[in-house]
């Protein structure tokens, strides 16, 4: 964060977009051109510290001269490009991925800038009324954390942030082709008889609530889930000397959930079994 | 990657090559490693040249060390070392990452200089992406050692033989620094034992669990006039104490900074009140120090800190608000303009050199203290599992999933000749004593190698087995190398 | 684990040393598919304990292969019959009468997917036997996979239940009669080695290599041939963007012809397999690859029994492997079966699958021609556009062009079936009508209802526009694909509502999972449609629905199989074939 590698500054490319001309460095994408010029786009399968998906359309934009809408979170700025991020076409576009998204899977617990888009767009709901869609029980197999993929949006971040973009343990992948595709270990045996090391990133990735703690579960079933009075306080794991951030979220003087900061350098956001879940020991009556 | 243990760990099975060394060889791995390079001709010599010292007494120190020699001690075979060597001394960059597999043994300094040596030899070391990487097992390892909590060391590796620095501090303190080093952990107890140490004052550490040798530890830690634990349990220790008292957890009950393996402070907050009448450490010293008489007053950790910028100058740029607003920095950091240095020992590379050349230093292989015998012919060697810390006071609590209990790993060619199927228990017998445990049959061993995690002394206290035999230059005693015996408990469920 | 770099036969070496980690997983995982195959192949499923064999002597996750074999209709991970026929019932066949063979069928062995006495039957998209009007493909555990085209409930018990048996049981492919064909002279005799080099046969190779890869790109660049398999991309830009890079590259054979209504592939594949392998040499050789892989769908056990000995003798003459006809250059072709995935004939998704990874398409750019099948420049053409490729370099690029029209160069193979009289597959230089191609096909069986072109991601055509010429040109003025050649001809017996949502089944079936329009977009247009069609659908609502599905699936989905699953529904919609008030 202080010193890195130092490389030649890339050239720049100039770009329009919404009618306002701007520069990019080269190799940058047109999300993170929006992106810092506070244009807003909405993603859900996009994080920046994993490999771009292109699976959710969200963030699809109207790129002169291009046949199709253009996902904005993978394609690279090149000179001249000419992009509209919320035309009739890419609105339209937008509107009913959230109305085919909603269609197929719980969105309740969705993050909060899924919702603002969603407003924004109109988003009907309950537009196909009692289509098919896979109906799933909630996985509680441990007392780490719970599964539900009824809430599941098949984003993969989880496949990634299990894989090869932080934890390389892949005890998890996508099974199944379609809309009865799901995430799934090997045969869909629990997680305790997987290859799962419930470091925990699966949780910290998911942007629908799919992925939670059993803490935060369990006390959402008996309604003391109160994010409104929880605070959260940025420390250091003490369990080994790499510096993993912690961001303890407290309510009620208990810690109920443990993330970790996705822009700080030291493991962007990925934390192990001890930092995620090894709190227990200053609250003994968890124990 | 190459990956160097005993045992074929997951972290081993990523690695492009696994050598599957006998424990306790690595100076000879690193000799012949080293005698490769040089006769390859893969030396580094500009390197060597501008940048180090005493080359040719250390060329000929290897000399010995032969491929056929190295695969003779180590078990790995002679190919597989040369390739190692060729690929290290041929790497654009490379790195050398260790954890207590090379510092838990008698020859644990040696073991680390040998591995200096290697990165001098190739100037892989202060470059991006080469380097030596100690892993730290606790998040503030380095910041203890960089607050001086060493016998020869005053905060920021200022010497306490060396009149200026301690000096500083007096003038600072108001009080007379002792100028003589002081004792390690391990020379602590032997002096317990010669009646040198009568009282102790132990702050969030659990010798009687974690000490090799526990009955001896525990024995001496009991004969002491007065002993005071402070701790955020009722640890073994802490059970024998005179006086407890109770500590808030740092990483989450208290603000600070911790200083992680590749040196980078950083600020922790609190997010919980301690419970009952636990309190922070600074506040427990502060109060005591004023019952002593003193008047210390309870400053905050950040006026702490600041002291301790204005006395240890690889600190000084380091202030709260810079650390909040860098996440964290790495030491040297001289002033508030310095970034802090990525590289610890980029100096090597600059020309003219600022500093003495760094000396290559001879080091001789010796095997471990516990030897294998016919009564005991298998190599016990311990460490931690992934979901496990230290001797388990804070790891215990979370219902892990992966917890496996206190268990001993053998090999199932063992297992079968031992009659020992997955889950039997056995008796364990070192020359110190014997602890009964569940057998677990896991790849990744191999036979005559057993492995145990220190986690659950209380079901079965591995460090009943091993023995006490340290390093005189480091003091760590030599945890990975004991030899023991597997019996089976006929009856015995 | 160490235990399995020697496998069984472990030795105390393992003991010391291993191999693993990330490079060798990678090295390894292409093998995924290929051993899954195996173990489909040997005991008609693969079970948990062969799947967690499979990942650990290939370094890779369980739940890695787990998704790849659950994504595949011919992979079975719950345990089934050791034989399973898989019958079509799609649009061709259905069009062909096919519904009372498959009652035939569920009355003697009973509904689909069930076992019934250790066998089981279920229904199939298209499996490029449309000329026959039934077909059928059987997995034989222990045994080689049969298919019965036409095929009868009878034949297809036999093949189930009989202990041994009879190979396949196919019709012949009649050769076109009275017309000029070059790319069909072969159909029937099925040649030998010595046959095809007598017959002409690599001599291109050998002009190729005299004349050199430069040469060899530009006679395909001056013929102007579009790509056959359904996207007609200029060839030549292709072969000479890969041609441009530098390092390791990839030449693919694209035979996993899936589109519902094509055959012309397996045609040329079960006929003249000389012609396609020296055609991917010449590729391969023209563009600086060492390498060219075939990927062929498993549903074609005939074809690639005929590319499997064909490679055989191309590589005992020194064809094929080092030092070609003694050039020094070196060319090898590895066939790779696909597994019952229309997904896959997409050339992203291919690659995929080739890799062992689940056969998601890639988002383009990057395009295959500079990072394609192992992230390297790779030429990806169709069966029939390679099959092109030896005439062009015998005649010359400029002598291809002149046939045909300007922008659509050369002849043209179509499938033509569905209520003619003698479906087959026909080469006419482009040009020709529907009209033609119906006349070839021996004329309809009765009045014309309507016509699809291009497959179950084409479009429909009413008979009054029967004069359409066949051309790029023509059909994308019509905004109707010429796709991969297809030409099913519907009489006014067939219900449109089953074939429109026969094909809109067929896209949520095929769909990948991978984007949201597609993965639900495919579903919910499928409900629309059965909704539309039944009493209690509002057709305002679902008229608004299934135009709002068509804009998102064409303008958002990541490859071509969502951005096409509409078009035929549309196309439908648009001729009042289906949809209007009842």
């Amino acid at each position: 964060m202080i010193e890195t590698r130092i490389e030649p500054p890339k050239p720049l490319v100039t770009i329009t977009v919404d009618g306002v001309e701007m520069t990019a460095p080269q190799g940058a994408t047109i999300l993170e051109t929006c992106r810092d010029a506070d244009i807003a786009v909405p993603t859900l399968c996009y994080l920046d510290t994993l490999e771009a998906f292109n699976a959710c359309r969200a963030c699809l934009v109207e790129v002169e001269g291009s046949r199709t809408l253009v996902p904005s979170c993978s394609r690279e700025v090149t000179e001249g490009l000419v992009v509209e991020t919320e035309s009739e076409r890419v609105v339209a576009a937008r509107k009913m991925v959230y109305e085919l998204l909603a269609s197929s899977v719980d969105l309740s617990l969705v993050d909060g800038e899924t919702a603002m888009f969603m407003e924004r767009y109109d988003v009907d709901v309950d537009r196909f009324g009692t289509a098919d869609r896979p109906v799933r029980a909630v996985k509680v197999e441990d007392d780490l954390y719970i599964r539900d993929y009824d809430k599941c949006i098949m984003c993969f971040r989880c496949v990634a942030a299990c894989g090869p973009d932080a934890q390389n343990t892949f005890a998890i992948d996508v099974a199944g082709r379609g809309l009865k595709a799901t995430i799934a270990t090997e045969f869909d045996i629990v997680l305790p008889d997987s290859a799962c090391v419930y470091c925990g990133n699966c949780i910290g990735v998911c942007p629908s609530g799919a992925l939670m703690f059993k803490t935060e579960f369990d006390m959402r079933a008996s309604g003391d889930w109160r994010p409104e009075d929880q605070t959260v306080s940025r420390t250091v794991c003490s369990f080994c000397g790499v510096g993993c951030n912690l961001e303890l979220h407290v309510q009620d003087n208990r810690i109920v959930t443990v993330t970790s900061p996705m822009d700080h350098d030291v493991t962007s956001g990925h934390l192990c079994i001890k930092g995620r879940f090894g709190w227990s020991h200053v609250q003994p009556d968890d124990q | 990657m190459y990956a160097v243990d005993p045992r074929r760990t997951e972290s081993a099975e990523w690695a492009d090559v696994w050598l599957g060394i006998d424990v306790g060889s690595d100076v000879a791995l690193s000799n012949t490693i080293a005698r490769e390079i040089i006769h390859a001709g893969l030396t580094n010599d500009a390197f060597i040249a501008h940048s180090t010292s005493g080359y040719d007494a250390y060329a000929a120190s290897v000399e010995d060390w032969t491929l056929e020699r190295g695969e003779e001690v180590t078990g790995v075979p002679a190919e597989t070392i040369r390739q190692l060597a060729h690929d290290y001394a041929t790497a654009e960059t490379a790195q050398l990452c260790w954890t207590l597999g090379i510092t838990e043994h008698h020859t644990g300094t040696d073991n680390v200089i040998s591995l200096i040596n290697l990165a001098l030899l190739t100037g892989h070391v202060g470059r991006y992406g080469s380097g030596l990487v100690p892993i730290r097992g606790q998040n503030n390892v380095q910041g203890g050692g960089d607050m001086g909590a060493l016998p020869n060391k005053l905060p920021g590796f200022q010497d306490v033989t060396n009149d200026e620095h301690r000096g500083k501090f007096e003038a600072a303190w108001g009080v007379d620094v002792p100028s003589e080093p002081g004792w390690h952990v391990t020379e602590m107890f032997d002096a317990m034992e010669r009646g040198d140490i009568k009282a102790m004052y132990v702050i969030g550490e659990n010798p009687a669990q974690s000490e090799a040798d526990t009955t001896r530890a525990i024995d001496l830690l009991d004969g002491l006039d007065f002993l005071v634990v402070q701790d955020i349990f009722l640890t073994k220790t802490a059970a024998l104490a005179d006086v407890v008292l109770p500590a808030a957890a740092g990483w989450a009950e208290s603000d600070g900074t911790v200083t992680s393996s590749e040196r980078r402070v950083q600020l922790m907050h609190k997010a919980l009140d301690p419970p009952g009448e636990a309190k922070d450490d600074i506040e427990i010293l502060c109060l005591l120090a004023n019952e002593m008489g003193h008047n210390w007053d309870i400053p905050n950790s950040e006026q702490v800190w600041d002291e301790l910028r204005s006395l240890s100058p690889m600190h000084a740029g380091m202030s709260y608000a810079r650390l909040e607003e860098h996440g964290g920095l790495q030491w040297p950091c001289p002033d508030e303009d310095h970034p802090g240095t990525l590289f610890l020992h980029g100096w090597l590379w600059e020309d003219p050199m600022p500093r003495e050349p760094a000396p290559f230093i001879a080091v001789e292989w010796a095997p471990p203290v516990d030897p294998l015998s016919e009564d005991f012919p298998v190599r016990l060697t311990t460490g931690r599992r992934l979901d496990g810390y230290n001797t388990g006071v804070q790891s215990g609590g979370y219902r892990s999933p992966l917890a496996t209990g206190a268990v001993i790993d053998i090999d199932p060619l063992d297992g079968h000749r031992l009659g020992v199927t997955d889950g039997d228990t056995v008796r364990v017998v070192s020359r110190r004593g014997a602890i009964d445990v569940t057998a677990r049959l896991r790849d990744g061993l191999r036979p005559g190698l057993a492995f145990m995690a220190i986690h659950w002394p209380d079901d079965g206290d591995v460090n009943t087995l091993t023995l006490d035999a340290w390093d005189p230059k480091s003091g760590t005693a030599e945890f990975k190398a004991t030899a023991v015996r597997i019996e089976t408990l006929v009856g015995v469920g | 684990m160490s235990r399995w770099d020697g496998g069984l036969d472990r030795s105390s070496a393992d003991d010391r040393v291993a191999y693993g980690g990330f490079h060798k997983a990678a090295s390894q995982r292409h093998l995924l598919l290929p051993a899954l195959h195996a173990v489909q192949d040997a005991i008609g499923w693969v079970s948990h304990g062969a799947i967690n064999y499979i990942s650990e002597r290939l370094t890779l996750g369980p739940a890695e292969a787990y998704g790849v074999a659950t994504f595949y209709d011919l992979i079975a991970t719950d345990e089934q019959p050791a034989r399973v026929a898989h019958v079509c019932d799609d649009i061709a066949c259905k069009a062909a009468g096919v519904d009372v063979m498959l009652d035939d069928l569920e009355r003697e062995l009973g509904p689909p997917r069930t076992d019934l006495d250790g066998v089981m039957w279920r229904p199939s998209p298209c499996l490029g036997q449309c000329d026959k009007g039934s077909a059928a493909f059987v997995q034989v555990a222990g045994g080689d996979h049969r298919v019965a085209a036409p095929a009868s409930a009878k034949q297809i018990i036999e093949i189930l239940r009989s202990p041994k048996p009879r190979d396949h049981v196919v019709a012949p492919t009649p050769r076109q009669v009275g017309a000029p064909t070059s790319l069909l002279a072969r159909v029937g005799s099925q040649p030998t080695l010595d046959e095809y080099r007598a017959d002409g046969g690599y001599e291109a190779l050998t002009t190729a290599l005299s004349k050199g890869s430069a040469w060899v790109v530009e006679q395909v660049v001056a013929s102007g041939i579009k790509g056959r398999g359904g996207a007609a991309f200029p060839a030549g830009i292709k072969w000479k963007s890969v041609a441009a890079h530098d390092g390791t590259k990839y030449v693919v054979c694209n035979a996993d012809e899936s589109e519902p209504g094509t055959f012309k592939d397996r045609v040329l594949l079960e006929n003249d397999p000389y012609l396609i392998i020296e055609a991917l040499t010449i590729a391969g050789l023209a563009v600086g690859a060492e390498r060219g892989y075939l990927y062929i769908r498993d549903e074609y056990p005939i074809a690639l029994r005929a590319i499997t000995e064909a490679l055989s003798s191309v590589r005992a003459e020194g064809l094929l492997g080092e030092d070609i006809l003694s050039s020094g250059r070196t060319f090898e072709i590895e066939t790779r079966r696909g597994a019952g995935a229309y997904i896959c004939g997409e050339e992203t998704a291919l690659f995929n699958s080739v890799e062992g990874y689940r056969p998601e398409p890639r988002q383009k750019p990057p395009f295959p021609t500079d990072a394609g099948l192992f992230g390297r420049p790779t030429l990806v053409n169709n069966v029939e556009t390679l099959a092109n490729i030896p005439g062009i370099i015998r005649k010359g690029g400029a002598a291809f062009a002149t046939i045909g029209t300007d922008d659509s160069t050369g002849s043209k193979l179509f499938c033509v079936s569905g209520n003619v009289s003698e479906p087959g597959v026909f080469e006419v230089p482009f040009g020709a009508t529907v009209r033609d191609l119906i006349s070839l096909a021996g004329g309809p069986t009765s009045d014309i209802a309507a016509v699809l072109i291009g497959g179950a991601a084409g479009a429909f055509i009413l008979p009054q526009d029967l004069d359409l010429a066949l051309t790029f040109e023509a059909t994308r003025e019509r905004g109707i694909g010429l796709g991969s050649g297809v030409v099913i001809v519907f009489d006014s017996s067939v219900d449109f509502v089953e074939i429109v949502n026969r094909i809109a089944e067929f896209f949520g079936d095929e769909s990948c999972g991978l984007c949201i329009p597609c993965r639900v977009g495919t579903v919910r247009q499928a409900e629309s449609l059965v909704r539309l069609s039944s009493s209690n659908g509002d057709r305002t609502v679902e008229l608004e629905i299934l135009d709002e599905l068509d804009r998102v699936l064409r303008d958002g989905s990541v490859c071509g199989l969502g951005q096409a699953a509409s078009v035929a529904v549309q196309s439908a919609l648009a001729l009042g074939l289906i949809g209007d008030p009842a």
